[in-house]
C-alpha cells in the first residue's frame, strides 16, 4: 500500500463541510460526520438535525453547561442555536425517512457503485449490531454523503462493486468523501470529482475495488 | 374526576404480571422511566417482552432488568455499546432480539397507536430487516410491509403531569415517550411534579390527559 500522506479525519470532515448548501437542514451521523460541525465555514449556516428530535441543534455544551435533558444522538451534551425546536421520534425520523431534510451525512463500511451503503454491522463482530436510524435515514435523504476512509486498516478497498457486508441501504449514496477521493455515485458509474494532493488516478483506482470514471484530470482536493 | 395518581411506585406496577409486554421510552440517556424501571425489577416480573431503542446502560436503564434475567424478548434499533447485560444474554441465548430501524419501530408503534394494521416502507429494501416481509412496489419504489407493534403496558418519563395526566416534557427527554403513551393498553408516567388540572396551558401540553392512565411523582434518576 501506498505511504502517501492521505487526508486526516478532520480533514474529511472539512471537505465534506464544504458541501453542505448555505440554510440548509443537515444529519450527521456517527463516526467522521460527527466532526463536520466544527469545520464550517464562517460564512455557512446550517441548521442540524439531531434523529432524537432536535432541529438547530448548537455546539457542544461546554464544562459546567451541561443539561443531560439535551443531548444529541450519541449522548454527548448540547446547546441550542435561536429559533430551535424539540419534537418527539416519530416526527425526527419523519423528517429524515419523508426527505424533507436537505443532505444527511453517514458514516460507512462499504458502498458500491450503485451507492448501496454497508455501515451498521460488520460481519466478524460480536453481538447483533445496532440499526439505530441509519436505515431511515438512508431510505430517505435527499441528498446522502458518506465519510469514511477510502480502505480498511488492512488496505482492502471499502469502495466497491458491490457490499458484502450486511446493507442499510440500496442506491442511496450520492456522493463518497474519503481521505483519498471526492467520487459522486452516478448512473453510469463512479464519477472521480477530486483525488487528494500528491496522488494520481491509477494508484487511487488500485485502492478502489470498483471503476473509477474520470473526465480529463480530476482537480486536486481543495478545503476553500 | 378518574383517579390516575398512584401514592407509590410499587402499587403502579404491582398488577404486571409475568409474560407482559412493555415500552420503555429514553433515548441517549435522556427521559428513561429509571423509577418506574426499578419498581418492575423490584416487583421480579418475568419473562418480559421488552420495547425500546437500546437495551441498557450498564447497571442503568433497561440494563438493571437483563441483569436480573428478566426479559425474554426485546425489540429495538440499537442495542448499544454500554448494553453489557443485554451483550451477555443475548450471547447465552437467553434473550432474543429484533432488531428494527428507529424510525420504522416509531411508526409501527404509532400504527398500534391509530388503529392501522401496517404499512409499506422503502426503508430496509434489500437488508437483513426485510427478511420474510411481504415485498411489493409502490410508487414505482420497492416496499416491504411493516407490521404495528402492541403492548400491554408503556412505562414512560414526563416533567409534569396535571391531575388528569396531561403531559409536558423537558427539552430532548421527550423521544420516544409521546409515541408509546399513545400505542400502550396501559400507560404509566413517572413525573417530576404533579400539577393542578388548568396549571398547564392547553396548547403546551404535548400528550393528552386520554393516552394516561397512572402517574407517579418521582425524582427523576440519570445513567450518563
Amino acid at each position: 500500500m501506498s505511504d502517501k500522506p492521505r487526508l486526516t479525519r478532520e480533514q474529511i470532515a472539512q471537505r465534506a463541510a464544504m458541501e453542505l448548501p448555505n440554510g440548509a437542514y443537515v444529519n450527521l451521523g456517527w463516526g467522521i460526520p460527527n466532526l463536520i460541525a466544527d469545520y464550517l465555514p464562517e460564512n455557512k449556516e446550517v441548521y442540524f438535525h439531531s434523529e432524537n428530535g432536535i432541529l438547530g441543534m448548537g455546539r457542544r455544551a461546554r464544562p459546567g453547561e451541561e443539561d443531560y435533558d439535551l443531548v444529541d444522538a450519541m449522548k454527548v451534551p448540547v446547546t441550542l442555536m435561536p429559533g430551535a425546536s424539540f419534537f418527539h421520534q416519530a416526527d425526527a425520523h419523519l423528517m429524515t425517512r419523508g426527505g424533507h431534510l436537505d443532505v444527511a451525512v453517514l458514516g460507512g463500511f462499504q458502498v458500491s457503485e450503485k451507492g448501496d451503503l454497508a455501515n451498521w454491522k460488520i460481519p466478524a463482530a460480536k453481538g447483533p449490531g445496532g440499526i439505530g436510524g441509519a436505515m431511515d435515514i438512508a431510505a430517505g435523504a435527499k441528498r446522502l454523503i458518506v465519510c469514511m476512509e477510502h480502505t480498511t486498516k488492512e488496505g482492502a478497498p471499502k469502495v466497491v462493486r458491490q457490499c458484502t457486508y450486511p446493507l442499510t441501504g440500496l442506491a442511496c449514496v450520492d456522493t463518497i468523501v474519503t481521505d483519498l477521493a471526492v467520487i459522486d455515485v452516478k448512473p453510469e458509474g463512479l464519477m472521480l470529482r477530486e483525488i487528494a494532493p500528491g496522488w494520481d488516478i491509477e494508484e487511487l483506482q488500485k485502492l478502489t475495488g470498483a471503476p473509477l470514471i474520470s473526465v480529463g484530470r480530476a482537480s486536486e482536493i481543495k478545503f476553500v | 374526576m378518574r383517579k390516575k395518581i398512584y401514592a407509590s411506585l410499587d402499587s403502579a406496577v404491582a398488577d404486571i404480571r409475568d409474560g407482559a409486554r412493555i415500552m420503555f421510552g429514553g433515548f441517549g440517556g435522556a427521559g428513561f422511566p429509571n423509577n418506574l424501571i426499578q419498581a418492575l425489577a423490584q416487583k421480579g416480573t418475568r419473562d418480559i417482552t421488552a420495547i425500546s431503542n437500546n437495551c441498557g446502560t450498564r447497571d442503568g436503564e433497561l440494563g438493571l432488568l437483563f441483569k436480573n434475567g428478566q426479559i425474554r424478548h426485546v425489540i429495538a434499533a440499537f442495542p448499544g455499546p454500554h448494553a453489557h447485560y443485554f451483550l451477555q444474554q443475548f450471547a447465552e441465548r437467553k434473550v432474543t432480539l429484533e432488531l428494527v430501524p428507529q424510525g420504522i419501530l416509531c411508526e409501527r408503534m404509532r400504527a398500534a397507536a391509530a388503529g392501522l394494521c401496517g404499512f409499506y416502507t422503502t426503508v430496509g429494501v434489500g437488508t437483513e430487516v426485510a427478511a420474510g416481509k411481504e415485498e411489493r412496489v409502490i410508487e414505482g419504489k420497492r416496499c416491504i410491509l411493516e407490521m404495528p407493534i402492541h403492548a400491554d403496558y408503556a412505562f414512560i418519563k414526563a416533567d409534569t403531569a396535571d391531575e388528569l395526566g396531561n403531559l409536558t416534557y423537558r427539552l430532548a427527554a421527550r423521544n420516544f415517550n409521546p409515541i408509546m403513551a399513545m400505542a400502550a393498553t396501559t400507560t404509566i408516567v413517572e413525573v417530576e411534579e404533579i400539577v393542578p388540572v388548568g396549571s398547564i396551558k392547553p396548547e403546551n401540553v404535548v400528550t393528552p390527559a386520554l393516552f394516561v392512565h397512572r402517574i407517579v411523582q418521582a425524582k427523576g434518576i440519570r445513567y450518563v
